[in-house]
């Protein structure tokens, strides 16, 4: 990635994107509860250990767990179907709570905008970078972690430690968030190594252990040499990866013990730092803000410690590009084509720019197709 | 299509074939053997689950993957005599008990399963029997583990007794006919509770082979219905274990098929392949339900027949 170009962009939107990434309070605040408790529903899509997506929220909900006026209450499987929205509904009136974490993609619409209209004196907050200001209600927000950051990290690593250039993507579904993983994965590859692919197999849903094992075994006989993957539990993928001797990069959370031989980085998130400020505001009985962004540049995700499977030069250039991510440096360099050969990004875009949330394409350079 | 990419499809709808069907073989088995007593236990996928809970459970604590695979298979024992044992009582529905059973199961397998999800636990060694071949995915493609072989192995001798020995003959009578069980001084009753109590211990051994071998690790996505699925097989297969290793196969390779179009660049409709195993069910479901051969074939004291 070139450096010029973003010097000026991102000096200009280094103030945006400083106060989009860290809180923007907007719209009506609930009311100051500074006595009352705060009964806060948090809802899982799938088990909260499954070395993965819902155990890294599990994991950093715990800080919650310890503010005083705060009672945690979790459930854990819940479809995206109208299953969340009756687990939340439960919450609301039989557990009285005032603050609802939903922690999965489809959560969003209908069931939360739906519920949040329903309950204006329930807050919501979903994890992924929905919310509209706009068209949604105002006692509903987002919270997320740019992964893509990381995963950009781990294509740069990957790109140098492959040997063949080729690296497999196992993936659940083809959703925005997805598909900026997949697609920050190539340009971090092609950052190092101008030649790289990356290909993709979407297995359809979040958990599915068995078609995972076999796309990964799948996307090694097509000759890939790295694998990485986003589904809920990478566990199978990394662990299938290790089994036919070839290299891989994490996701969620430390994969590391999994692959002694070949593990690579990972991409992790930092629930936490977002958990602990929501934690310190209810402490202090402040309203949440509608949307609490971030990234490398404001400790919202990490790479996994590097492993055997990680070369000199890979380290190297991987700690470059981390220093270039907490600097705001750009990862949608423009323009950029999609892999039927049309632009899809124009110019280069800021790694918050809201156009990126609503990609639907992959780059050209990976190898899938996402119908 | 060009020939390399097929030569890599039909490799790995061959690798699926033997590495994703061993599951489906022993849930299919195990219901053939309690559908010829003449009783329906729709709970095996609450088997399977366990077992693969158990089996990974016991490999991990013992350092053993084969003392896992006993285990799986005990904890299928248990649940089988379960649905025996309630399937015995008076105006008891066997395809009800089934289902409840199935719930116990996965409920009974998630909640102690909670603390084996993060470790790593031995898994079964595969035998490397493609080492000629230099093609690397064809050589892994036949890198098969035992427990395939001793699917199929208790599929022959299964057939085998069932035609030709005297517990089979009493096994085939007490589902064809318990009045004439009756008649020759059998007990229905007992007979039916040691064939459910033996086709749980072959659903939970496969289960095993989930979390031992293939994928290789417990969690709580681990089974999505195979269990289910193998006990359509069984009407597929027509209450014969030999046509089960056939059944089980098919179901195998199906699956194997999203994936391995994907890989090699037919990535357009990956939901459609990727549901191939679901649809083939429906098919076989719709095309047995009408065959005379089928109605023949089931035996006659199973609830879904009289």
């Amino acid at each position: 990635m070139s450096h010029e170009g973003m010097s000026r962009r991102s000096l200009l939107k280094t103030g945006l994107a400083g106060l989009a990434s860290t809180a923007l309070p907007l719209g009506a605040l609930a009311p100051a509860r500074a006595a009352d408790e705060v009964v806060l529903g948090a809802v899982y899509v799938g088990p909260r250990d499954d070395f993965g997506w819902n155990q890294a929220h599990a994991v950093a909900m715990e800080i919650l767990k310890k503010v005083p006026n705060v009672k945690v209450i979790e459930e854990e499987n819940v479809p995206e179907t109208d299953a969340v929205a009756k687990s939340m509904e439960s919450m609301i009136n039989l557990d009285g709570a005032n603050l609802i974490l939903a922690t999965s993609f489809g959560y969003y619409k209908p069931f939360v905008t739906d519920l949040a209209a329903k309950y204006p004196d329930v807050q919501f907050r979903h994890a992924a970078p929905l919310w509209n200001k706009d068209t949604d209600p105002s006692n509903a927000g987002s919270y997320f972690c740019y992964l893509n950051q990381a995963h950009y990290v781990d294509g740069v690593a990957a790109g140098l430690s492959s040997a063949t250039g080729k690296i497999g993507f196992v993936a659940a579904k083809p959703i925005p968030t997805v598909l900026s993983n997949i697609n920050s994965v190539l340009l971090g590859a092609r950052s190092v190594n101008p030649n790289a692919t990356v290909q993709v197999i979407f297995t359809g849903d979040w958990s599915l252990p068995v078609r995972e094992a076999e796309a990964a075994n799948a996307l090694v006989d097509a000759g890939c040499d790295v694998l990485t993957c986003h589904v809920d539990g990478p566990k199978v993928v990394i662990e299938t990866a290790e089994s036919r001797g070839v290299k891989s990069c994490g996701h969620n959370a430390s994969q590391a013990p999994l692959a002694p031989k070949g593990f690579i980085t990972g991409a992790e998130y930092k629930w936490e730092t977002i958990y602990k400020m929501y934690a310190d505001m209810l402490a202090k009985g402040e309203a949440l803000p509608n949307v609490v962004v971030g990234g490398y540049d404001n400790d919202m995700v990490q790479n996994t410690p590097f492993g055997a499977g990680a070369t000199p030069e890979a380290i190297k250039a991987a700690e470059a590009a981390i220093a270039g991510l907490k600097e705001k440096k750009p990862i949608y360099v423009g323009p950029l084509k999609d892999n039927t050969g049309k632009v899809v990004i124009d110019k280069t875009y800021d790694n918050y720019d809201p156009y990126l949330d609503g990609m639907d394409y992959l780059l050209d350079g990976v190898i899938g197709s996402i119908t | 299509m060009s020939e390399h990419a097929l030569a890599t499809i039909l490799i790995a709808m061959l690798g699926g074939a033997i590495r994703v069907s061993t599951p489906f073989m022993f849930v299919a088995l195990g219901e053939t053997l309690t559908e010829k007593s003449g009783r329906i236990n729709l709970g095996l996928e609450g088997n399977l689950v366990l077992g693969a809970m158990v089996g990974y459970a016991v490999s991990y604590q013992t350092g053993s993957p084969w003392a896992g695979v006993l285990a799986a298979g005990i904890s299928g024992v248990f649940l089988g005599l379960l649905h025996g044992a309630i399937c015995s009582l008076p105006r008891v529905n066997d395809i009800a008990v089934g289902i409840a059973m199935m719930s116990f199961g996965t409920g009974v397998a998630f909640f102690f399963g909670k603390p084996y999800i993060q470790p790593s636990a031995p898994r079964l060694e595969a035998l490397p029997l493609g080492g000629w071949s230099s093609n690397t995915a064809l050589a892994k493609a036949l890198e098969i583990n035992p427990l395939f072989f001793i699917g199929i192995a208790v599929a022959f001798v299964m057939w085998w007794a069932l035609a030709n020995t005297r517990w089979g003959l009493i096994l085939r009578m007490t589902g064809d006919s318990e009045p004439a069980a009756r008649a020759m001084g059998v007990n229905p009753v007992a007979v039916r509770i040691i064939a459910t109590a033996l086709g749980g211990f072959l659903a939970g051994t496969g289960g095993a082979f989930l979390s031992l071998s293939y994928p290789g690790s417990w969690n709580e996505g681990l089974s999505s219905g195979q269990g289910l699925m193998a006990v359509a097989l069984v009407i597929f297969a027509r209450w014969n274990p030999l046509r089960c290793i056939l059944a089980a196969l098919l179901f195998g390779a199906a699956g194997a098929i999203g994936p391995a179009l994907q890989s090699v660049g037919i990535s357009q409709g990956y939901y459609f392949f990727n549901a191939a195993p679901y649809i083939l069910t429906l098919f076989i479901m719709i095309a047995t339900a009408r065959s005379n051969a089928a109605a023949r074939a089931a035996p006659g004291e199973l609830s879904i027949v009289k």
